[in-house]
């Protein structure tokens, strides 16, 4: 089996009735590894989140998450296979606001039966594993049973950063997950996603089009340059 | 399942909305149950207003018309029956006992019926149920009266107290009898049926009353004939206004009735009091239809108000949608969520309203009995009222597919793109 975790070769997608808006010839993600994909607006990002999250089905080409071709998958398969193994983090609002953050933490345990027993094996229970989690993120156990959007916006995203690593998936995506954070909070949330997708032993793939961040990152890369369709956009 | 917690603490998070649709639905099917109960109840009570007489006979008019003035005490007969008739009625073999009614008087709006103690032994009303006397006895004396449950409750006489009749049938009448004042002597126990609203005489006190009228008109002067002179007299009716007939047999009633019809002394109409409610209660049959109609109609306004909340939150719930596909939910999960939100806001809407007709009820219960006389039972839903619950909660399910087949769509399209 490959060390690869995703890997893309030749793939191209475009909207019905639309020009191509990917065209991306070769791009792979390594296990354990942390990858700043630079993605201004414009540059196809959000598609290429939804082609990694099986949402959408690449025109053409290959594209493989963990060895499987998700193009070959049925739709039902593809967002099984999503939460299996993928833990996202969004810009912001990440959470379900009338649900307390312990529930939260654990929704992908209730889709995902695979998670939910990773999270059991590892810490004892499900509970206990969105517990620990959240210390682990710096959350005190008193916020566990609080509506979720009680908490300030830095709290949240560390419940929504705790949420993707849950029940160990081989891959967290993060979408700006730090564009409403300062700048200091914003390197602390990184070290600490970082350190937990370490323990984890998940890849991150973090996008965002913020390029201060990229040094703290294994690697480097822009959606830009990447993909051959992409409008050209100025930095 | 995990969907129902969701679904619930969404639904809660929308508290407001909710607890609005949840009370438009309640209120819609509460008054659904209500315009229901009071229908069968209406019905039942309007079946069960005479019982036990085989055969109503009266001079010829209309069935319903017989009915209304001799059951009822609404509307007068357009004729009498001769005594000897009655008497040949009731001598008839087959005719086990003879109820003479005589009407054309009233008290203060309530009807006067003149008639004999048979009408105490025999009359039935309900399920078989005789007349009971809750104070006093029956009529003896000449001048005695028996009033209905409602009549001594709404004019607060007790036994003893005297009363002045009124010739006539208005409501102000202008020739009272006060000439010959009646006693109470006895309060009927409550029926639920004309009867509480009707004044009890004999059929000779209202022969004393009318014994020295002429041309219609009360007797001036010497021609006046005072209580004490009118026990002297006969006072055998020469006329009564209806009869009710129990017949030995059931099997004779058609051949009775035919015999009745064909009688040759004068034009006399008998009818079988089932068949006459039937058709009196048909009559009334469109209206209650159009009630039940409108109350069906106000309920699929509740549910459409649903249908409203549920489809006018979708938009606002796209980041809730995107975020529950992020963790694993698929695009039926997301539809089976709208479906349960909708269902939960109907069963909520049917307990809530449930709970409104029996606590309407059970407030209202003496009440309406009083006023109406009509008795709404405090029982569990019958197994028709299941069904119409039943129904509603099948139509909340079929509207709450629209929202989530649009939110079927809308997450396929948006995936895991949050839109704002």
């Amino acid at each position: 089996m490959s060390q690869a975790l995703i890997e893309l070769t030749d793939l191209g997608f475009a909207w019905p009735g639309q020009a191509e808006l990917l065209d991306i010839p070769t791009f792979t993600l390594q296990r354990g590894e942390s990858l700043f994909l630079k993605g201004p607006s414009g540059s196809g990002k959000t598609t290429l989140l939804g082609l990694l999250g099986g949402v959408q089905k690449p025109g053409r080409g290959r594209l493989s998450l963990l060895g499987q071709e998700l193009a070959q998958m049925s739709s039902g398969a593809r967002d099984r296979f999503r939460v299996d193994h993928t833990g996202y983090i969004f810009q912001q609002f990440n959470l379900l606001p009338f649900l307390s953050v312990r529930e939260n933490v654990e929704l992908p345990c209730r889709f995902s039966r695979s998670r939910a027993q990773r999270a059991s094996e590892r810490h004892g229970s499900i509970d206990g594993a969105a517990a620990q989690l959240l210390e682990h993120l710096g959350l005190k156990a008193e916020l566990l049973e609080r509506r979720a959007d009680s908490l300030s916006i830095g709290q949240q995203q560390r419940v929504a950063a705790a949420r993707a690593l849950i029940g160990q998936p081989e891959l967290v995506i993060a979408d700006e997950p730090t564009s409403a954070l300062d700048h200091d909070a914003r390197e602390a949330f990184l070290q600490l996603l970082f350190a937990e997708c370490r323990a984890a032993g998940a890849s991150l793939l973090f996008v965002s089009h913020d390029q201060s961040l990229s040094p703290l990152f294994d690697r480097s890369v822009s959606l830009a340059e990447l993909n051959r369709a992409a409008k050209p956009v100025e930095v | 399942m995990h969907l129902i917690r969701i679904a619930l603490a969404s639904l809660a998070n929308r508290r407001f909305t909710a607890l609005l649709t949840v009370f438009a639905i309640a209120l819609s099917v509460c008054l659904l149950l209500a315009v229901e109960r009071v229908r069968t109840e209406a019905r039942a009570s309007f079946a069960s207003t005479i019982s036990g007489t085989d055969l109503i006979v009266g001079a010829r008019s209309g069935s319903v018309n017989l009915l209304l003035y001799s059951v009822f005490r609404i509307g007068n007969a357009t004729n009498n029956i001769r005594w000897d008739s009655f008497e040949t009625l009731a001598r008839h073999p087959q005719v086990k006992w003879a109820i003479p009614l005589s009407l054309g008087d009233s008290h203060r709006g309530y009807r006067v019926l003149g008639t004999d103690t048979g009408y105490f032994e025999h009359y039935r009303y309900g399920r078989d149920q005789a007349l009971q006397l809750a104070q006093g006895k029956p009529f003896a004396d000449l001048f005695d009266v028996v009033l209905g449950a409602e009549v001594a409750e709404a004019l607060k006489y007790k036994l003893g107290d005297r009363i002045v009749l009124a010739h006539g049938v208005a409501t102000v009448s202008l020739t009272q009898h006060d000439d010959k004042p009646f006693t109470v002597v006895g309060v009927l126990a409550r029926t639920g049926t004309p009867v509480d609203r009707t004044l009890h005489i004999s059929l000779e006190g209202m022969e004393a009353l009318h014994v020295d009228w002429q041309n219609g008109m009360p007797a001036r002067g010497n021609a006046k004939v005072s209580a004490d002179q009118a026990r002297a007299l006969d006072l055998q009716p020469k006329a009564i206004t209806a009869a009710l007939l129990g017949l030995k047999s059931k099997i004779a009633t058609f051949a009775i009735q035919r015999q009745v019809n064909e009688y040759r002394g004068e034009p006399l109409l008998a009818i079988l009091p089932g068949v006459a409610l039937q058709e009196l209660w048909s009559l009334m049959g469109t209206a209650e239809k159009a009630l039940f109609v409108v109350s069906l109609f106000v309920v699929l306004t509740g549910l459409i108000g649903m249908l409203t909340a549920i489809l006018t939150s979708l938009n606002e719930r796209r980041r809730e949608m995107a975020i529950l596909r992020s963790v694993g939910a698929r695009p039926w999960h997301i539809a089976g969520l709208l479906v349960l939100e909708a269902l939960v806001l109907a069963m909520a809407g049917a307990a809530l309203g449930l709970g409104l007709l029996y606590g309407g009820i059970a407030a209202s219960q003496g009440w309406v009995q009083a006023q109406y006389g009509l008795y709404l039972p405090l029982a569990l839903p019958s197994a028709y009222e299941w069904s119409l619950l039943g129904g509603i909660l099948s139509a909340a399910l079929l509207m709450g597919a629209v929202p989530a087949w649009r939110a079927y769509r809308q997450s396929l399209a948006d995936g895991l793109s949050i839109r704002l």
